[in-house]
């Protein structure tokens, strides 16, 4: 078996905090094989973007540090990687798309020149060959009237263009990577199936691979082949996509989906939408036992003493619950 | 285009300007007479048809003095800002890019230049290297290095804090990049509205330093000397001082004018509801 694309091992960041260290990321692994799928998901604040961040390298320090682990990509440990050999890897090897298309791109230079500066920046093309292939790339993304939109201002797009021009941008040097943090967060729904079909759509035709960070699950069942679920800065459940919507073993995992609305349901139509009760615990305290133990429904004595690793579940499924070793304890206070 | 001229202020200020700069381009090329050539019989002649705003005390035509004085200010307005722009965008970049020790250091320099009173600095430079233009000029610009340095380091630190810089690191340009295709052209409009500011506020230091007669030198006409040498004959040839102090204040509020309607169509804060 060939080694995976991008392979993270235990990542920690910290940031330093006036009010402490914050462990935004712990021990966390994560393999990608090229030309796959995976899904990270989790609610705010669990280390999902930090995570992709570290990825590139665009972790700010101070404050912010990387504490241990190490990030391989193609072989090589990214974490070592130092200037311009890292620069040469950001947007040529590895893209990443942002959440917010508003903000994301330069309002005072015209998107042609945007999505053509990675060329120049990379492949040592003239502005003129750049253009030329950023011309091509808005065309695949489907921008309307290209020749014509080459010169506008972002500001003169929508949303939705917008995110097509963020895509042709991170497209334009074809990465063997591509990172997508909350791609279709900020657009309206019609638009994200539009962006998510695109998304698939050049991924099969390039080959790359997608990690795609979301707290939609709806747009992870469409898209991705795994799914790792993020919790407090740890992954607390990772597997298959269907085997985690359809056996889904971590509590957190369950109230995830169970929060999520489903069509068809006949029958329970006027249910209430259930809700994790509580929020994310600040990422200062110093956890003893499991991190989400305050939350959990079938917290139990050895959940608030020590804290969980990650164990199979079953075949290609890993959990980090005590609930594994004492599967009997669900059904007590459930 | 429309947008800027659409503007009062703007529209005025250009118009104002641009009286000033035809003023400047046709002095270079032919004045009513020569503005240096001095004349005994025509000493302190009131406005006439022959010298339409008089002549001073050794005959010399008070309106070609008052053209050639506009070179001498818009030469005066050019080089300062362009020393206060180049430099203070240095530091400024800089000091918002590397904070820390640099940004100390850039913004401790600036708290100094500015702690000295100008005029009296100014004075100082130009008795120390000697009354000249270019050292009233230098003296001016090495004033404008911290507004500008300043001005660049608290827009560029807001330009640095948005999205845009991450995804452009993301995409691999490098720092350098980022500062001259990123930073920049989003500080420019603020920079460029100083620097229309400061143009005016040149002009009139320069005519203060010439007044004292530590800027322009004899013969050469500039409005702040021949501001100078009316004073002795204010009684007898108002006109001497009326002439070149309605230049100055002509070109200032015309430029000043410039600025505010700069501001006013480029800066989207400042969009009043019409």
């Amino acid at each position: 078996m060939t080694s995976p694309l991008l392979e993270i091992l235990d990542l920690s960041v910290h940031f330093h905090t006036p009010e402490g260290i914050v462990c935004a990321v712990d021990r966390v692994n994560i393999a990608l094989n090229s030309g796959e799928t995976i899904g990270l998901v989790g609610e705010s604040g669990c280390g999902k973007s930090v995570t992709s961040l570290a990825v590139l390298g665009l972790i700010s320090s101070p404050p912010g540090r990387i504490a241990g682990g190490s990030i391989l990509f193609d072989g090589r440990n990214l974490l070592a990687l130092e200037g311009d050999r890292l620069r040469r890897i950001r947007g040529r090897e590895i893209s990443m798309i942002f959440q917010e298309p508003m903000t994301s791109l330069n309002p005072v230079l015209p998107i042609g020149r945007q999505v053509a500066e990675p060329l120049m920046v990379h492949k040592g093309f003239t502005k003129k060959e750049a253009l030329e292939l950023a011309a091509e790339w808005l065309d695949q993304v489907k921008i309307p009237a290209v020749r014509r939109r080459l010169n506008d201002y972002p500001h003169q797009l929508s949303g939705g263009m917008r995110q097509r021009v963020m895509i042709a941008m991170a497209m334009v040097c074809g990465p063997k990577l591509l990172i997508a943090d909350e791609p279709t967060t900020a657009l309206d729904v019609t638009i994200q199936a539009q962006i998510l079909s695109l998304m698939v759509g050049l991924k099969e035709k390039s080959g790359m691979a997608l990690l795609l960070i979301t707290h939609d699950l709806g747009v992870v069942a469409q898209m991705v082949s795994r799914v790792m679920v993020m919790y407090a800065g740890q992954i607390v459940e990772a597997g298959g996509v269907s085997d985690l919507f359809d056996r889904p073993f971590h509590p957190y995992t369950q109230g995830l989906l169970r929060s999520m609305p489903r069509l068809g349901d006949p029958g329970k139509k006027r249910k209430r939408l259930n809700e994790i009760a509580g929020s994310v615990p600040l990422l200062t305290e110093r956890f003893i036992g499991c991190r989400f133990a305050d939350r959990c429904p079938y917290t139990f004595d050895l959940c608030r003493l020590q804290a969980p690793e990650l164990t199979d579940v079953r075949e290609g499924q890993v959990a980090r619950c005590w609930l594994i070793f004492q599967p009997e304890k669900r059904s007590l206070n459930a | 285009m429309k947008r800027f001229f659409g503007n009062l202020n703007f529209s005025v200020g250009f118009a104002l300007s641009a009286v000033v700069i035809i003023a400047a381009g046709i002095s270079l090329i032919w004045t009513p007479f020569d503005a240096n050539k001095m004349s005994a019989v025509e000493r302190l002649q009131g406005p006439s048809w022959s010298h339409p705003l008089g002549t001073d005390q050794y005959g010399r035509d008070t309106l070609s003095r008052v053209m050639t004085g506009a070179v001498n200010s818009i030469i005066v307005g050019l080089v300062t800002v362009a020393i206060g722009l180049s430099i203070g965008i240095v530091m400024g970049l800089a000091a918002s890019y590397y904070g820390r020790f640099v940004d100390e250091a850039v913004m401790r320099f600036s708290d100094l230049l500015f702690g000295f009173p100008a005029v009296l600095t100014a004075i100082l430079i130009t008795s120390t290297l000697g009354p000249s233009m270019i050292n009233a000029m230098l003296a001016i610009g090495i004033f404008y290095i911290p507004v500008f340095a300043r001005l660049t380091r608290a827009v560029a630190i807001t330009v640095y804090e948005r999205e845009f810089i991450t995804a452009a690191r993301a995409g691999g340009v490098s720092e350098l990049g980022i500062m001259w295709r990123h930073v920049l052209p989003n500080i420019l409009s603020p920079l460029l509205i100083q620097g229309t500011i400061q143009f005016a506020v040149a002009i009139l230091a320069e005519a203060g330093l010439s007044y004292l007669g530590l800027g322009t030198q004899p013969p050469a006409a500039s409005w702040g000397r021949m501001l100078n040498e009316a004073q002795t004959f204010m009684s007898r040839a108002p006109w001497m001082a009326v002439f070149p102090g309605l230049a100055i204040a002509w070109a200032v509020l015309g430029i000043n004018l410039l600025g505010d309607g700069l501001r006013d169509t480029l800066d989207p804060k400042m969009v009043r509801a019409r």
